[in-house]
This record gives C-alpha cells, structure tokens and sequence, in this order.
C-alpha cells in the first residue's frame, strides 16, 4: 500500500473513530455513575440514525441531526424514569436482560415505524464532495467528523471538570451513598446522565447517516463495537473511550482498507482480550470498587431426593408417552424443547454455581449445529458421527473462549463473551463458501430410521435427559462443589489447594460442550440452520430461560426453558411484533419476580 | 424541644441486628458524645439516623419525621454527617469535595463559605487542587468535616473525629469542634477518646450491645 493510501486509511479510521466515541462515551458515563451496562445503547444510536433520515426531508439534514439526538436523549431520559430507576439495586444480571429487553421493543418500533428495508439518508449540505489529500479523494464531511469528535471530547471534559453538575457526576461515580448524605439528589442526577448519554448515541447516530444506512442490524453491531470501545479503554473512563476509539477505529479501518472486512470482529476481539488480560481493567480505567453490599450469600442449591426423582421419573414416563397422543406439531414443539431445556441447563451450570454468566452462551449452540450440519453436508458424515462429533467443535470454542472468560468477572465477563459470541456470528454470516453465509446451510436431515417425529423425539427426549441428569449430578458432585465454592470465596478455595481458574476453565468447557449436543440435535431436527442459531438474541434467550427458572434453582432453568419455548411459539403465532412482546414480559418479570419464578416460588412455599 | 429526637430506633444489617430500641436526643446548640466499646453500634446509629441503612422507629428533625425520608433529603433538611472512614472523593480535588457538600445558606445561621472552612482548618487553604487521592487521613478528616459543613448543617452527626490523629491534630481539632459549638451547630459526635469529646461535650451516651443508656 502506498504512503497517500496509508494516509487515507489513516483518516478513514479517525473519522468512524468518532461515531464509536460518541456512543462508548456515553455508554462509559452512564456505566460509571449508575454501575448498568445499558445494551440499548446501540439501540439509541440507531434510533438517531432513522429519526434523522425520518426528519431530514422535512427539516434539512443539521436540523434533523439535532433534533435527533434531542428526540433520543428524552427517549434515554424516560427509559431511566420508567424502568432502570427501579432497578439500581437488583443484581447486574437483571440490570443487563432489562436494557436487553428494551434492544428487543427498539428494535421492533424501528420495524413498525420505517420497515424492514435500509434507509438511505441524504448528504450533509456543503459536504458532499470529497477534498484531495496527497492526490487521492477523501470525503469532505469525514473531515467534518475527524475534527467533531476531539470537539464532544473536549465539550465533555469540560462539563464533567468545570460545572458543579460534572463535579457531582464524578462525586456520585465513586461514591453515591456519600453524595447522597451529603445532600446530592441522584434521582435528577441519573435521569441527566441517561438523557447525556442518549444525546450522545443518538447524535453519533444522526451524524453517521451519510456515511451508511439505517438499518435495523445496526443496534446490535453498535453495541458490540461499543463493549469493544469501553473495555479497551476502561469502564467509566471518557479519556479512555476516546483512546480506544482512535485505536479500534484505526483498527477497523485498516482490516477493510487491506480487504479482510470479515475478520475485523476478530481483530477487535483480540485486541480486547489482549488488553484484558494484560490490563484486566482497561487501558486508563481503574479497577472496580466491590459493589457495597455485594451480592447475598445465596443457600446450596436443592438436591434431587427421593420425591422429586420420582416426581421426574413419573415425568419421563409421561414424555416417553407423547407420541401417542400428541400431533406432530405438538412433537416438533416439544422436541424444541427439550432442546432449549438442555441448552439452558447447559448454561445455568457455569452461570449459577460457576458464577460465570456468559452472555454469548449461543455461540456454542451455534457450533454443535454447524459442526453436524458442515459434517453431514461437507464432509459427508453418517447423521450418527455428526451427532457425535459436532460437540467437539463446541468443546473447542468454549475452550478458547473460557480460557479468557475465567479471568474476568461482571459485566467484562458478559462483554467479552457477548463479543466471542458476535465473532462467531460474524464468521457463520460471511464465510459464504462454507456456511453459507447469511442463508445459512439447508437439507440437514437425520439418517433415515430418525426421520419420523417420534423417532426424533425419542432421540431429542434420551439424549437431553440424559445431558441434563449428567449436568446436575456433576453439581452435586465435587465438580459442582469446587465451582461453587471458586464462586463464593475464590481466595479461601485457593488457599486449600482448589486450582479456580482451571476449575472454572473445565466448567466452561463442559457448559459449552452440552450446548453443542443441544445444538448437533437442533440442526437435525430443523432440517436447517441459519446465522440466527447463535446470535446475540439467541444467547439473550437462554439467559432468560435462566433467569425466568431461578439462577440459584438446580431444576429451574429447565423450566424456564419450557415455558419460554412455549411462550415463544404461541406470540410468534399470534402476535406481529413478538420480539417487542417477549421484551415486554422480559421487562415485566425482571421488575415483579427477580428472583426467577422457581426462586419466587420456592420462597413463597418456604415461608 | 430538642432538634433531634430518636425514639425506637432498631437497625441492622441485613439479617443481623446490630441496634434495638435506641432512645436519645441532642438539643439545639448541644454537643453530645455517643461513646461505647468497638462494635457497639455508634456507627450504626449514625447511618440509621441518616437514613443509609434500613431502620425502623420515631425519628424527627425539627419538626419533620425522618422515617419516609432518603438520606439526600435528610441532609437538605440541615443534618450533617462525617463518616468514620471519611469518605473523601479522591478523584475530585478539595474545592470540589467542598462544592459537592455546598447547599444555600440557612436563614437566621452565618453561611459557611471556602473562607470559613479554611480558616477552621488552615492546612486545606494551602492544598486547595489537591486531589483527595494525595491526603494524608489527617487532612482527609478535616476535609470530610469541612465538606459537611458546606452544607450549613444545622446539626452533625461526627463519627470519631479524633481517631488516628497525631496528638497535636487532635487539639487542632477539638478547638475546631469548639468553634463549631461556638457557631450553634448542634453535634452528636461518637468519639473513643473520652478525654477529647468529655472536654467539650454537654452530655454523654452509652451504647452498649445496641441500646443507649445515659452516662
Ligand atoms: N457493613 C456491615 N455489615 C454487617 N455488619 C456490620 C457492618 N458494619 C458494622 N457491622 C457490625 O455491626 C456492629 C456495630 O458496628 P459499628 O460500626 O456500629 O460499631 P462502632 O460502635 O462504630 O465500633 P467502632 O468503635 O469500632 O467504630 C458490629 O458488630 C459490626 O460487626
Ligand atoms: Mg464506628
């Protein structure tokens, strides 16, 4: 590559460095006063960016901007008075599956509101055109960007350094309780950093829109870049999302510039993940205070007596019977299932007993799919071997993934599995010779002797309840003992000999593994697999079903599981929008049963 | 009527009760010690009062009830607090930690401005950019009852003023808590050292396994 080329790579980078800064910015801000990773962050960046393409033909393009980011901060505004404002002190799990919910009903009002269709916005007036720089043709707005971007930073240095407002935001970032005694209304307080923060998303949005389009996958790309941002440049930290900015841009900007566009995730994950374990904190963050008051001890879990192994053999028994009396779909259901029932006890094993809550636990699912579905298809493998074999690809993601995971903890935990998670995505939705890119792989068929329903739901019922009696057995065992107590006093575990991380590693490892076997079974019984098999969603999904069962259950997200397939399926039938109605009863059980529905009850019965 | 009346006051921390029945009062211009062995519940007290911790019981500031109220309302009403452990915004210099604590002044009560603050306890006057990671638990101290005052208090609630300090830092800060006195604060002040607090001090509690008895 030539030098001028380099040169415009260079400042291609600076300017998408801006529209990551203004979105991890306030990401940032509103992490370091209200401790929540708000994921509808990259949901408020694409609202700006359809309000101002919505607006622009009425009002010009810089009126459109502006009212934008106005629009988008009282959007952010009321959010903070409606739903997060009762949720400052319910664990960082629930804190997470709220804002996630409200990606879920941005996501569909953007569907009702502008279409499924890309927008395309107008240019900016007077920037059009493009300068030269050493001879070569450079747009003239991305200068425009090159130069806002320094200017917000120095804007919002100011109003955090120099008003009594920023002085208060930086006394409440570090100690609420003190500020409150001292006076400090945090209420108002809140709601202004959520509104600083919308405005900020929702103006790095509108400002993108003549560089790209509108569209409704914006929100999830948004939001991985800006976990990227935030992660490298330290939570809570402004100076450091605007350095991390300036390096993840320039990063991104070179992979495509030298055309390896599909392997940017990669890159930005492994410069994640390199800073991570060198700088577990970030590049100019500092380390997190514990939480005061952090989390409760919680009881051992439950432990299957004599009664409840009857109760569930009695169970088995009745599932073993419903062929007989049920209709295929009945049986394609509840296959499903069982599926997810593996999948999300699969999950509950690292995340309630390990403590590890991963928030790309899709991505294992995806690889036991892809692995039977490539093995059958590419490597022409008997269904028997696919089955067998396409956990190990799981076994292998999850290695690489938990060798990292185990030295986290939180929301930077949640970030870089999320973000392993969106790698894998990125590489099932653009390596087109082999996946089959965005249509995914199709005839992915079971052997013949499986090809009846009942056949299959035989199959899903024996390995399934097999899976999930292993992985609670393995909970009562010394495994799930050793992972608890890495989880509860990783110091005193230490100190008696307990290796934690490789503890947890194992933990993941054999977490990831049961997915894949949910996955190898759910691409056969499907037929076919898309991309959407282990998306972010996707690993939101099983979050929920955790969550919905009781994290602190043994059975409990097993239940969770059933009743969220279930749930699914009838609003999938009955209603339009039904990611914004799953978001809805996300939203509503994370406000009335935080403590999931098995917990709920199991405390409603103790009493 | 004393300005501030507690009257069943029971707190604890999560499970555990740490406060029963806790009674006292302190009267305006009074200065009160709350005194009792570690672990008593002279902290406890303090933040229940605050309204930091859950509690239960009467408790009334003036004439306002403290019961529904958060401890950011608490404050507004004129009831200061100085924690134990100081709490110093260490990334905010001390002319922002004094900006944190500053509210209107209180009819009928001279405000407290940087000036006053300063000249109660010179040596912040001289480390005014500072920031409060670079203090020393001396300094921190003072700046966390400078901070307070800010607020134009019309009382505080001093949690152990005097612990840690050097013997000559202690005087400095007894003649402070005495010019405080001399301003019409009202303080309700936990200290160990009797001799410090007993000098000063109107009269005293006992707190012993979480209930208060006089002295
Ligand atoms: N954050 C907390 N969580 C649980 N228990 C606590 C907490 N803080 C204090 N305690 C307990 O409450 C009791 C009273 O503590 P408190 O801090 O009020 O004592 P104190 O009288 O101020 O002691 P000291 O003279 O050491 O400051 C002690 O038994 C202590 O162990
Ligand atoms: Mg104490």
């Amino acid at each position: 590559m030539s030098g001028s080329a380099l040169l415009l790579q260079f400042l291609n980078g600076l300017a998408g460095a801006n529209s990551l800064f203004l979105v991890a910015a306030g990401l940032s801000l509103i992490f370091g006063v209200s401790r929540i990773v708000n994921f509808a962050h990259g949901s408020l960046y694409m609202l700006g960016m359809y309000v101002a393409v919505w607006l622009a033909p009425a009002t010009g393009f810089w009126a459109a901007v502006l009212l934008a980011a106005l629009i988008v901060a009282a959007t952010g505004a009321l959010v903070e008075i409606g739903v997060l404002r009762r949720l400052y002190q319910a664990p960082e799990l629930l804190q997470l599956l709220a804002t996630f919910a409200l990606v879920l009903i941005v996501r569909d009002f953007a569907l009702w509101a502008w279409g499924p269709q890309d927008m395309l916005g107008p240019r900016a007036p007077g920037f059009g055109d493009a300068v030269f720089i050493a001879g070569a043709a450079f747009p003239r707005y991305d200068l425009l960007l090159i130069a806002l971007g320094p200017l917000v930073f120095v804007l919002l240095h100011a109003l955090l350094t120099r008003t009594r407002w920023g002085t208060l935001v930086r006394a409440a970032t570090e100690d609420r309780e003190m500020a409150a005694a001292l006076g400090v209304n945090q209420r108002w307080l809140f709601t202004g950093i959520f509104g600083l923060g919308a405005l900020l998303a929702g103006a790095g949005g509108a400002l993108a829109v003549p560089r790209e389009p509108a569209s409704l996958a914006v929100d999830l790309a948004a939001i991985s870049d800006a976990f990227v941002v935030v992660v490298v440049g330290g939570l809570g930290s402004v100076p450091g999302a605007f350095l991390a900015a300036l390096v993840i841009g320039e990063v991104k900007a070179f992979c495509i510039g030298y055309g390896y566009s599909e392997i940017t995730l990669a890159v930005e994950f492994i410069v994640m993940a390199v800073v991570l374990v060198l700088r577990p904190w970030g590049l100019l963050g500092k380390p997190l205070p514990a939480p005061r008051g952090a989390a409760a001890v919680e009881p051992p879990l439950g432990r299957i007596d004599r009664k409840a192994a009857l109760a569930l053999a009695c169970l088995a028994a009745l599932l073993a019977g419903l062929p007989l009396a049920g209709d295929e779909y009945t049986l394609v259901l509840a296959t499903d299932i069982l599926v997810f029932a593996l999948f999300a006890v699969s999950l509950h094993f690292i995340m309630g007993p390990g403590g590890l809550a991963s928030f790309g636990h899709a991505a294992y699912l995806g690889l036991g799919a892809y692995g039977a579905a490539l093995l059958l298809l590419r490597a022409h493998a008997p269904t028997e071997a696919a089955l067998a074999l396409a956990p190990l690809l799981a076994l292998g993601g999850a290695a690489l993934c938990g060798w990292f995971a185990v030295r986290l903890a939180g929301v930077y935990l949640a970030m870089l599995t999320l973000a392993f998670a969106q790698i894998v995505w990125s590489i099932a939705f653009q390596w087109d010779s082999v996946t089959g890119g965005s249509n995914g792989l199709i005839g992915v068929w079971p052997a013949p002797w499986l090809a009846s329903k009942s056949a299959y739901y035989y199959l899903a019922l024996l390995v399934c309840g097999i899976g999930i009696a292993l992985l609670w057995r393995a909970l009562g065992a010394p495994l799930g003992y050793t992972l608890r107590a890495g989880r509860d006093a990783p110091l005193r575990a230490d100190a008696i000999g307990i290796d934690v991380r490789r503890v947890q590693w194992i933990g993941f490892a054999i977490a990831g593994t049961f997915a894949g076997i949910a996955g190898a079974l759910y691409a056969f019984s499907k037929g076919s697999i898309s991309p959407e098999t282990l998306s972010v969603p996707r690993s939101v999904d099983a979050l929920v079903m955790v969550l919905l069962g009781g994290v602190q259950t043994l059975t409990g997200p097993a239940w969770g599981a059933v009743l969220f397939v279930w749930l699914q399926d009838e609003l999938a039938r009955e209603v339009e929008y039904w990611r914004a109605a799953i978001g809805a009863v996300v939203l509503a059980l994370v406000l009335v049963f935080p403590r999931g529905l098995a917990g709920y009850l199991k405390e409603r019965f103790a009493r | 009527m004393a300005l501030l009346e507690v009257r069943g006051l029971s707190a604890g921390y999560g499970r555990a009760r740490v406060l029963f029945d806790v009674e006292l009062e302190l009267g305006a211009g009074e200065v009160v010690m709350l005194t009792g062995r570690n672990g008593a519940g002279k902290s406890t007290t303090l933040k229940a009062i605050m309204g930091l911790i859950a509690r239960e019981g009467d408790l009334r500031f003036g004439a306002t009830p403290l019961g529904r109220l958060e401890a950011f309302e608490i404050a507004r009403l004129g009831l200061g607090y100085v924690p134990e452990d100081r709490r110093i915004f260490t990334a905010l210099t001390v002319a922002e930690n004094l900006q944190v604590g500053r509210r209107a002044p209180r009819p009928g009560l001279p405000a407290w401005d940087e000036a006053r603050v300063f000249a109660l306890f010179a040596p912040l006057a001289a480390m005014k950019e500072r920031p409060g990671a670079r203090m020393s638990g001396g300094e921190q101290k003072m700046l966390a009852i400078a901070r307070t005052l800010m607020g134009n208090p019309r009382a505080v609630l001093l949690d152990e003023p005097s612990e840690g300090l050097a013997p000559l830092v202690v005087r400095q800060m007894a003649a402070a808590l005495a010019e405080l006195k001399r301003a019409g604060v009202s303080v309700l002040v936990c200290e160990q050292n009797a001799q410090f607090a007993a000098r000063l001090a109107d009269r005293a509690y006992v707190i012993e396994r979480g209930t208060v008895r006089p002295a």
